[in-house]
């Protein structure tokens, strides 16, 4: 039983990164219809930036608490993700908003590559480790073990995610948010100004993006220029595993996503006698989110979207 | 995704051929001068070096090339004569970004550039796949690297390696778990990857005819960076060791996270554990972690610490394979110089033949173009470096 609590709280953790990652990625599908590749990038650009600042400081040895390090770096990390956010939009998908589906698709794709070839030039090929600035204190529960940090990710993660709902279903900015991904024309008659909404959810979900890179990094201890792509990919199909376009649904999706990984990846060997080992684990997570394609093509939460007539 | 990676990887060639045509142009433009100078006494020497130079191995890959680089440097330097002239050599360089059907597009590549030798590929996943296209076109390779064991057995006259192969180092690194660090219960985990799956094969083989129990077999990927879900099922099993075959970007986390879950068993590796980023990867929780590395340290290598100094000079700190790329290198150098000629068919045979004092030890080839007597040494982390255990002969 210990190992199975243990199983569900390393996919909780795993799960809270992946849903932070996968709300950038249903917001801006909401609005817009778009698949933002670039998306998984930010999230490493989010890790470098403040990587770089926390390097920097451990390293100048200036009398600061570790946690205060790291929150220095995630101050710095939100601004930079969320400009360069705001300028993928402008540069390579407003300009394109009208064109057919696929081509705001390609730039997607380009902006990702060149994101990842720019980090490659600045930081550099090698693994950059992620100083030791953040003491590791381990808990028990039932026989299993959490750390601080662990706790400290699942957390923040919660709170950020709270903070968003309250954002799109309490505010002023939110309630333009939802009537631009109901009819963007139609939100537009009613004096919502499209183009600061739309740059408004690229912003905010790069925002989040920055956090979660800022949680990998720590968590696993090293950043690199590739760590997007997985990272993307995985939150992708969280998204699409809640329904993509749904807040709730890309939530839900990551932290299932997470522990399905988990527990398939601890319990595949003993279940099937070794004949599946481990090295299923992204089989059997991408099954489950086969089978709940086939049976909700929509994603768990996502509603049958009529189409606009 | 499905439709992004033929995109990347279409990207991908279509940038290598943009380079391949830009060296080539600044070869034309090299050429008149060069011919001026030695007064067209000069013969140009092409010689290929692959290694992944982008992706998560891009550091390695990059020390690799530094490595064979600067012999040729160094062979320029001499003024080595081949038949009557001086030879020119030049590398050119491809990035294989650790993908086997990449690494046979550059090797292809390279054929069709007219290569006279190979120094690579870094991985073994890419070399044996390459080492058919070089066998092929009568191309001797030579890996700095590859230790995976199909690579020599596969009959290629062609195939060459410096490095011990997974056969001696598995062995070696089974049995010293189960006898030197005293291990009963063994859990094995492998990256899937050519050399790690080898590796641990060959470790799973030796420990249990030293007497151990291998108590679980777990498998990650070389790009997975969360290995909690097959810690915590080794953790239920109880094992005094964990053996990890694959390379530092996951061993460093892995390490991290059996400190997150409270796992105390010891943890030993092969030599893609055994690097300077492993330590700074892993910090505070890499102490005590025991690897090998096949043949013997730079600090005891026969020329060492010369190497070291000329090498730091040049690009900095060694990552892992320079040295072996350097001696790579200077083999086949070697093998020209004896026989006289840079023709892939006349030098072969004098390659099969070489012996001499590298900086890593004697080279010398078997039957298989194995290198002989494959020593693996055995570091552990002390104080943040790796400390020497022993060098053990299998």
């Amino acid at each position: 039983m210990d190992i199975f609590l243990q199983q569900v709280i390393n996919g909780l953790v795993l799960g809270s990164v992946y849903a932070l990652v996968a709300l950038g990625y249903t917001m801006v599908y909401g609005i817009l219809e778009l698949i933002n590749f670039a998306h998984g990038e930010i999230t490493m650009v989010g890790a470098m930036v403040s990587l770089a600042v926390v390097s920097a400081l451990a390293g100048s040895g200036v009398d600061m608490p570790g946690v205060m390090i790291v929150l220095t770096g995630v101050l710095t990390a939100i601004p930079v993700c969320m400009g360069l956010g705001y300028s993928i939009e402008r540069v390579a998908y407003r300009p394109l908003r009208h064109a057919p589906r696929l081509a705001p698709l390609i730039t997607a794709i380009g902006i990702s590559i060149v994101l990842q070839n720019a980090a490659m030039l600045i930081w550099g090929r090698q693994y950059i480790p992620f100083p030791p600035v953040l003491q590791i204190t381990r808990y028990d529960i039932g026989g299993a073990t959490i750390t601080n940090l662990q706790i400290a990710i699942i957390v923040l993660s919660a709170c950020a995610m709270i903070g968003l709902v309250f954002l799109v279903n309490k505010t002023r900015l939110g309630r333009a948010m939802r009537a631009t991904a109901q009819s963007p024309q139609v939100a537009g008659l009613m004096g919502v100004n499209i183009n600061s909404i739309i740059s408004a959810t690229f912003v905010i979900g790069s925002g989040l993006a920055a956090i979660a890179g800022v949680m990998v990094s720590a968590y696993y201890g090293l950043a690199h220029y590739y760590m997007g792509f997985m990272l993307g990919l995985k939150a992708f199909s969280a998204a699409v595993l809640g329904g993509i376009g749904n807040l709730t649904g890309a939530m839900l999706g990551g932290l299932l996503l997470g522990v399905i990984e988990s527990l398939g990846a601890g319990y595949i060997g003993d279940l099937t006698g070794g004949f599946l080992g481990s090295h299923y684990q992204d089989v059997f997570a991408f099954f489950v989110l086969i089978l709940v394609l086939v049976f909700r093509p929509s994603g768990l939460l996502g509603e049958r979207v009529v189409d606009r007539a | 995704m499905k439709q992004i990676r033929p995109l990347i990887i279409a990207l991908g060639c279509a940038l290598a051929l943009g380079c391949g045509k830009k060296e080539e142009a600044a070869k034309t433009e090299a050429a008149p001068g060069a011919g001026g100078a030695a007064a067209g006494a000069e013969e140009l020497v092409k010689i290929g070096s692959v290694a992944p130079l982008t992706g998560p191995q891009a550091s390695l890959g990059k020390d690799n090339e530094n490595g064979a680089q600067l012999a040729f440097d160094e062979a320029n330097a001499q003024g080595i004569m081949l038949g009557g002239k001086k030879a020119k050599f030049e590398i050119i360089s491809e990035d294989d970004q650790a993908d086997p059907r990449t690494g046979t597009v550059v090797a292809q590549k390279l054929v069709d550039s007219k290569v006279k030798g190979v120094i690579g590929h870094l991985n073994s996943g890419t070399t044996i796949p390459a080492s058919k296209i070089y066998a092929d076109n009568n191309i001797p390779q030579i890996s700095p690297s590859a230790t995976a064991i199909p690579y020599t057995a596969q009959g290629y006259k062609t195939a060459f390696r410096v490095m011990t192969n997974d056969e001696q180092q598995g062995a070696v690194l089974g049995n010293y778990a189960a006898t030197a660090l005293g291990a009963k219960k063994i859990a094995i985990i492998d990256d899937r990857s050519a050399y790690g799956q080898g590796l641990a094969d060959q470790v799973a083989t030796a420990a249990k005819a030293a007497g151990a129990d291998v108590v679980a077999r777990e498998y990650t990927s070389d790009k997975a960076t969360d290995f909690t879900a097959i810690l915590t099922s080794i953790k239920s099993k109880k094992p005094d060791l964990i053996f990890f075959g694959g390379m530092f970007p996951q061993g460093a986390p892995m390490v991290k996270q059996m400190k997150g879950l409270g796992l105390k068993a010891k943890f030993l590796g092969g030599d893609g554990v055994q690097t300077a980023d492993f330590l700074s990867i892993a910090g505070t929780d890499g102490e005590g972690v025991i690897a090998s590395s096949p043949g013997v340290p730079v600090s005891s290598m026969p020329g060492g610490q010369d190497f070291v100094t000329k090498y730091t000079a040049k690009y900095g700190e060694i990552q892992l394979y320079a040295p072996y790329a350097y001696d790579a290198a200077w083999a086949m150098i070697n093998a020209m110089k004896a026989a006289n000629s840079s023709d892939p068919a006349v030098y072969m045979p004098e390659l099969a033949k070489v012996n001499f004092t590298g900086v890593t030890g004697q080279i010398s080839f078997d039957a298989k173009g194995d290198v002989q007597g494959g020593a693996v040494t055995m570091y552990q982390v002390k104080d943040g470096k790796w400390q020497v255990l022993e060098t053990v002969k299998k």
